[in-house]
């Protein structure tokens, strides 16, 4: 007992309790960490699919369908007149065919007879309502039967294969050369806007127009009835698939995506459908309101906004920095300055968010609109939310982090350094320039890889000021000026919440949410691992310098 | 490299100079761009929120006599809704519209009438469509509207004339003092409300939408007053008649069933001597001001008592300069003009509870007043044919800082609140914009996850700075630098799709770990203590937080598997459901306890490595000195480390508080945002942040809405400035502190 006492006063467990902090902040985002990625690779595994017999109320029944998760219950808590099971497990099947049932489904394990993977059923990932479960019958081609029972599988694969390649050139016609055409009219409708508002709309001009716009049009009519062949043509084949109910339903293949029959897969043949789903799912669009296909338009907005971010940031945060520690006397400006930069940091992303949409799109935006693109009124060119604008936002934003660290790297640079290269005769100027700046240039890497790490995950001033939940167009494409700052971007992080959160089927979009969100952690927890290496190696470097 | 000019200088390093001065320029404005750029966002805001508080102002614009407009005397004057265009009705002339500027005509309709014009009573309450009535009391429905040309190269309003109840007049036989006669419509018809000639309340309803003909009446009513009545008011939506003598008798009869209309209210609202100099439906048309002789406005609006029975109760007053002659309604908001006998005007908004101004006398009479629908314009009629234009600058009448931070009697409600309610579709509705649930919300937010943030990363910063093995101390401070870095949306996601449905179903676990994670920690500790010398030894001391981190996740994992035992043998088996039913507390799925967690977990880093940096950097002679002397290091800790450090663990503290006040997205995926004042920790509330993310795209640009967001952005950016600046000054002088020592 006198041990206990004095083992109390040494302030053992203090310390023990202080340690335990550090254990639970450490196992927090270990599990974080684990959560996102078990869930979020999860997403791509082509699980087995299971065939239930079921005891319900209406005798018995089958239910084919994914098994998603089970859960112990309290029935008695959900309300359910418990007669004699009180505690049960149940579960969560996905039973997808949305269009004829609902497609999740609790069932209680008490009421279940039998659990089977029969190999033959398959699983369709479909451009509508989602996914398909059922046992495939036959396959037919413009309505006639071309294969029934075993060899109609393969020959299934074999079309939804050819739909595919259909499919990736109506995408290409559509989105590039009609697209161009497009662009092209509008670029037009504008040009005679605004020789209109110029007052120099003289025939010939217009009839300049009138002709151009004549060809595209003929160009473009051409393209369609290319088009409507192609429909017409993935229009071709439909197969027939059995579902949980007995029922028969025709399926055209103009809506599947995909088919599977993973019950008969292998685990090669899985990881082989796992890497090339994972890859579908970077560089596909998506589709069903964002809650299904892949995330390609999001990660591109997102590259792009934080390409034109950085270049915005980089010079300022670096002149920042190089005036707090090469320039300035250290007094009471850079007390300010030192303020100011330390506000920049801590003032909240919102508030960003709020003076960028006031300032730079509705004020500056507003401005450029009024004396240099009157002929898009009346609806707005730059005065609108967009990448330009997104970037400008996040560039503020991300400033201090530049500033802080191109400052703590130019402190790490000995003194004896600048002042050889001054008494040999060069300018401040060009000290800087060549001696300062590249040493400095690591921890200029590194504020920029922070930045641009904050700026990927940052999502509150984006809503406001430029991110959209689906954009039409990609910011950059082959259309002159190829860049097209004035445009919505889509943006990961923004996609999380708002399928996450503002989808009408959270529960079906949750392994697609998971799996953006392991994407971004991804990116994010590599750009900050790579700085932190940069940054110790850099440490590491000077120590022998100063030393 | 100002000596340059001591020797003898070269073209070339002449330029060299030229390039120095440049850049050294250069960095010198990009360094003070710094300070500009705060400067910037601060006076931006503030300018965008400014126009708010700027007191309104009336200016005569013009004044003018049209000996056109003198004929004939004037039986309503009314005006466009921007201002620009007047128009007349008088007993004889046509319709006359000119500009409400000079006077000039712009057009003139004759009316289809055999006899004179009597009275014009408006319908609508933006003054679009009249009721006239004539000398033989037959009554016509007219449409005044304007069409917008461009023809001749500028904007131009030409008025246009209709009829959109038909060409063809109705009979009001039984009218007694036309004065008294309203007309209301709704959805579906006409309401007639008057007295007719036996001084008895009658009702006539015509099924007419806009476009039919008047048909039939459709229902008849009428009542025996037991008052001499000396106001009868329709409100705008038809649904009530008020009845009211200048002794303040009033009767408010309900007539939604235009078949059997009920008296709600048979009361007396004034005491004598005082009587009723005006009184006016304000829009919404659910309450009813009075102007009274004791130079007092009221506010009434009709409340329902428990048993079921109404009474007109008073929500707020206000004192008037002087005896009333005129009382205008705003048609857009819950706005009022009153011009005192001496006609000074006095403009009130009721929800703003303020006289934004009172001008001296603007005229010597008015016989006709005329008020734009968007109430920036009237136009006065001071003598026949002379008339005055006036400017009204009150663009934020509903925003002032007693209704931003004060409990407001809104309408409907039963006593005064703090409710933030901001958008509906109508104008009719009153928009509520309380600042206090949002801030509320917002320190409750911050509360919870400081409650959660503040031990964990204060000791854990402690323990790593002071304690820990530098080997283990590379792994720990990356792992929070990672955590640092998790982007706030993907906690909130967590929070709002995975952490809430999990504390809803664990809930007795997760509290359980509050006990059981510090009991492992001691009993882990006391085993250790008391483990043989070998075993001891395996193990370095600085590697305890390692050794805990299985510990942490067994406690865990045990709470969980005896969370449900507990919960059936304590709550009878639903925590929720026994809360509900024993305490009366309610639970909502995402709720102040998640945001706590999932903001707590966004904040312990940003504390964590400030208290970790200002705790490491206490000179090492202070701590050696004392362990010198014979303290253990816990007391070294205690004594000196801590004392040393405390300002940096101030400064930690604060800008973890600023933190968590500004961040936007975990507040709003983790909780319901619903703004309610509620300190359980099982109810969600609304920050200012998520509030500006959920309405500022939608909020219309320069609306009072859209200003007051950015106000609610400026104290989001004045709080953090605080915190930061507060924060920044005591690390500087902790910097110099520790570089004295």
């Amino acid at each position: 007992m006198k041990n206990l006492s004095k083992w109390w006063k040494s302030g053992s467990p203090w310390i023990w309790l202080n340690a335990g902090a550090v254990a639970i902040s450490m196992v927090t985002v270990i599990a974080l960490l684990s959560l996102i990625l078990v869930r979020g690779l999860g997403h791509f595994w082509a699980a087995d699919i299971v065939e239930v017999v079921y005891q319900g109320e209406g005798g018995s029944q089958k239910i084919i369908g994914e098994l998603i998760r089970k859960e112990q219950v309290d029935l008695k808590s959900l309300g359910a007149e418990a007669s004699e099971i009180n505690n049960g497990e149940r579960w969560l099947l996905k039973t997808g065919n949305r269009e004829i049932s609902a497609d999740f489904r609790w069932i209680e394990q008490a009421n279940v007879v039998s659990v089977s993977k029969p190999k033959e059923l398959v699983v369709l990932e479909r451009s509508e309502w989602g996914a398909f479960y059922g046992y495939l019958i036959s396959v037919s081609e413009k309505g006639k039967l071309v294969a029934k029972g075993e060899n109609a599988w393969s020959e299934f694969s074999q079309r939804v294969e050819r739909v595919a390649s259909l499919r990736k050139k109506v995408r290409q016609l559509e989105r590039v050369e009609m697209g161009a055409i497009n662009y092209q009219l509008e670029k037009l409708r504008l040009k005679r806007k605004k020789l209109e508002i110029d007052k120099a709309d003289t025939p010939t001009a217009l009839e300049k127009i009138q002709l151009e716009e004549r060809r595209l049009g003929e160009e473009f009519d051409v393209y369609m009835a290319d088009l409507r062949a192609l429909n017409q043509e993935i229009e071709r084949d439909s197969a027939v698939f059995q579902v949980m109910n007995g029922q028969e339903v025709s399926i055209s293949f103009a809506h599947v995506i995909e088919g599977l029959r993973p019950n008969s897969m292998g685990y090669a043949q899985k990881i082989t459908n796992y890497i090339s789903t994972f890859v579908g799912f970077l560089k596909d669009d998506p589709r069903e309101a964002n809650t299904e296909g892949g995330v390609f338009p999001a990660i591109f907005g997102t590259v792009v906004m934080v390409l034109i971010m950085s270049i915005i940031v980089t010079p300022f945060g670096v002149v920042a920095a190089v005036y707090l520690r090469e320039y300035a006397s250290q007094g009471i400006v850079t007390k300010v300055v030192r303020i100011a930069v330390n506000n920049l940091a801590g003032v909240p992303s919102i508030v960003y968010g709020v003076f960028g949409l006031g300032f730079f799109v509705y004020f500056l935006g507003g401005t450029l609109d009024s004396l240099f693109y009157p002929e898009y009124a009346p609806a707005p060119y730059l005065g609108t939310s967009g990448l330009m604008w997104a970037s400008l936002t996040l560039a503020l934003l991300t400033l201090p982090v530049v500033i802080v660290s191109t400052e703590e790297g130019l402190t790490r640079i000995p003194r004896n350094l600048r002042e050889g290269s001054l008494a040999l005769g060069a300018t401040k100027a060009e000290t800087l320039w060549k001696v300062v700046l590249p040493m400095a240039s690591p921890s200029i890497m590194t504020g920029l890889i922070l930045a641009v790490a904050r700026a990927a995950g940052e999502v509150a001033p984006l809503m406001l000021v430029g991110v959209v939940k689906l954009a039409p167009e990609l910011p950059l494409d082959g259309n002159f000026p190829y860049l097209h700052i004035e445009r919505k971007f889509m943006h990961l992080g923004f996609h999380i919440y708002d399928v996450g959160f503002q989808s009408p089927n959270v529960e079906a979009a949750q392994p697609l949410v998971y799996a953006t969100a392991f994407l971004l952690v991804l990116i994010i927890v590599i750009l900050n691992l790579s700085a932190i290496l940069l940054r110790n190696r850099l440490r590491e470097k000077y120590r022998g310098v100063t030393g | 490299m100002s000596d340059f000019n001591l020797y003898q200088t070269t073209p070339r390093q002449r330029q060299r100079a030229v390039v120095d001065r440049l850049a050294r320029w250069g960095v010198e404005l990009g360094g003070l761009s710094v300070i500009l750029a705060i400067v910037l966002i601060f006076a931006f805001l503030l300018s965008v929120v400014l126009p708010i508080f700027v007191p309104a102002s009336v200016d005569r614009v013009a004044e003018f006599s049209q000996s056109s407009l003198a004929q004939s005397q004037t039986k309503y004057l009314g005006i466009s809704e921007n201002g620009e265009i007047g128009f007349r009705f008088s007993q004889q002339e046509p319709l006359q519209f000119f500009y409400s500027h000079d006077g000039s005509l712009i057009k003139s309709f004759e009316l289809p009438f055999d006899g004179r014009l009597k009275r014009v009573v408006p319908v609508d309450k933006e003054g679009h469509i009249f009721a006239l009535l004539d000398e033989t009391n037959h009554l016509i429905l007219v449409e005044v509207s304007y069409l917008v040309s461009f023809e001749s190269g500028e904007r131009e309003l030409i008025p246009r004339v209709g009829f959109p109840y038909g060409e063809e007049s109705i009979e009001i036989g039984a009218l007694g003092d036309p004065q008294f006669l309203n007309v209301e419509r709704d959805e579906e018809g006409l309401a007639f409300v008057y007295l007719n000639i036996a001084n008895e309340l009658q009702l006539e309803y015509y099924p007419a939408e806009e476009g039919d003909e008047i048909g039939e009446v459709d229902s008849d009513y009428n009542l025996e007053v037991s008052f001499p009545v000396d106001y009868l008011l329709v409100n705008d939506t038809a649904e009530l008649v008020l009845a009211l003598s200048k002794q303040g008798e009033l009767l408010v009869l309900d007539i939604k069933d235009k078949d059997d209309p009920e008296v709600l209210v048979n009361q007396s609202l004034l005491v004598e001597p005082v009587t009723v100099q005006n009184a006016e439906f304000l829009v919404g048309g659910s309450s009813l001001i009075l102007a009274t002789s004791d130079h007092v406005l009221t506010q009434w609006t009709l409340q329902r008592k428990e048993q079921g029975d109404y009474r007109m109760v008073s929500p707020r007053s206000f004192d008037l300069p002087g005896d009333s002659s005129a009382l205008i309604t705003e048609a857009r908001r819950k706005g009022l003009l009153v011009f005192s006998a001496k006609q000074e005007l006095t403009i009130l908004h009721t929800t703003g509870q303020k006289e934004l101004i009172t001008t001296g006398p603007l005229f010597d009479r008015a016989d006709n007043i005329a008020l734009s629908s968007r109430s920036d314009a009237f136009l006065a009629e001071v003598n026949p044919g002379e008339y005055r234009l006036f400017d009204i600058d009150n663009e934020h009448p509903e925003v002032t800082w007693h209704g931003l931070w004060q409990k407001v009697w809104y309408e409907g409600y039963h006593s005064e609140e703090y409710v933030w309610q901001s958008s509906s579709a109508d104008d009719d509705f009153e928009p509520k914009f309380s600042l206090v649930p949002l801030t509320f919300g917002t320190m409750k937010a911050a509360f919870y996850a400081m409650l959660v943030a503040m031990p964990i990363a204060i000791m854990g910063a402690i323990y790593t700075a002071y304690f820990m093995t530098p080997m283990m101390r590379n792994w720990v401070k990356p792992g929070i630098e990672i955590m640092e870095a998790l982007p706030t949306v993907i906690l909130g996601f967590l929070a709002g799709l995975w952490l809430a449905p999990t504390l809803e179903n664990h809930l007795v676990a997760v509290f359980s770990l509050i006990i059981v994670i510090p009991l492992s920690f001691l009993i882990t500790a006391l085993a250790w203590q008391f483990m043989p010398p070998s075993i001891r030894n395996l193990v370095p001391t600085g590697w305890e937080a390692a050794m805990l981190m299985p510990v942490t996740v067994v406690a865990v994992l045990l709470s969980f598997e005896v969370g449900p035992l507990l919960e059936s043998v304590l709550f009878s088996g639903n925590i929720q459901l026994w809360l509900q039913e024993n305490m009366g507390i309610s639970y909502d799925q995402r709720n102040s306890l998640v945001v706590g967690i999932a903001m707590g977990l966004a904040v312990i880093p940003t504390i964590f490595s400030i208290t970790e940096d200002a705790v490491y950097s206490v000179p090492h002679h202070l701590t050696e000195g004392s362990l010198a002397l014979g303290a253990t290091p816990w007391q070294t800790l205690t004594k000196v480390v801590i004392l040393t450090a405390s300002p940096g663990i101030f400064s930690a503290v604060m800008i973890g508080l600023g933190r968590a006040i500004g961040e936007t997205m975990i507040v709003l995926m983790a909780t319901g945002n619903t703004p309610v004042m509620d300190f359980s920790v099982f109810q969600g509330m609304r920050t200012l942040s998520a509030n500006i993310a959920v309405e500022l795209p939608e909020s219309e640009v320069d609306s009072s809405h859209y200003r007051i967001l950015f106000l609610a952005a400026l104290v989001l950016f004045a709080a953090t400035f605080v915190f930061n600046t507060a924060a920044e000054t005591v690390r500087q002088r902790l910097r110099a502190r520790y570089s004295n020592l």
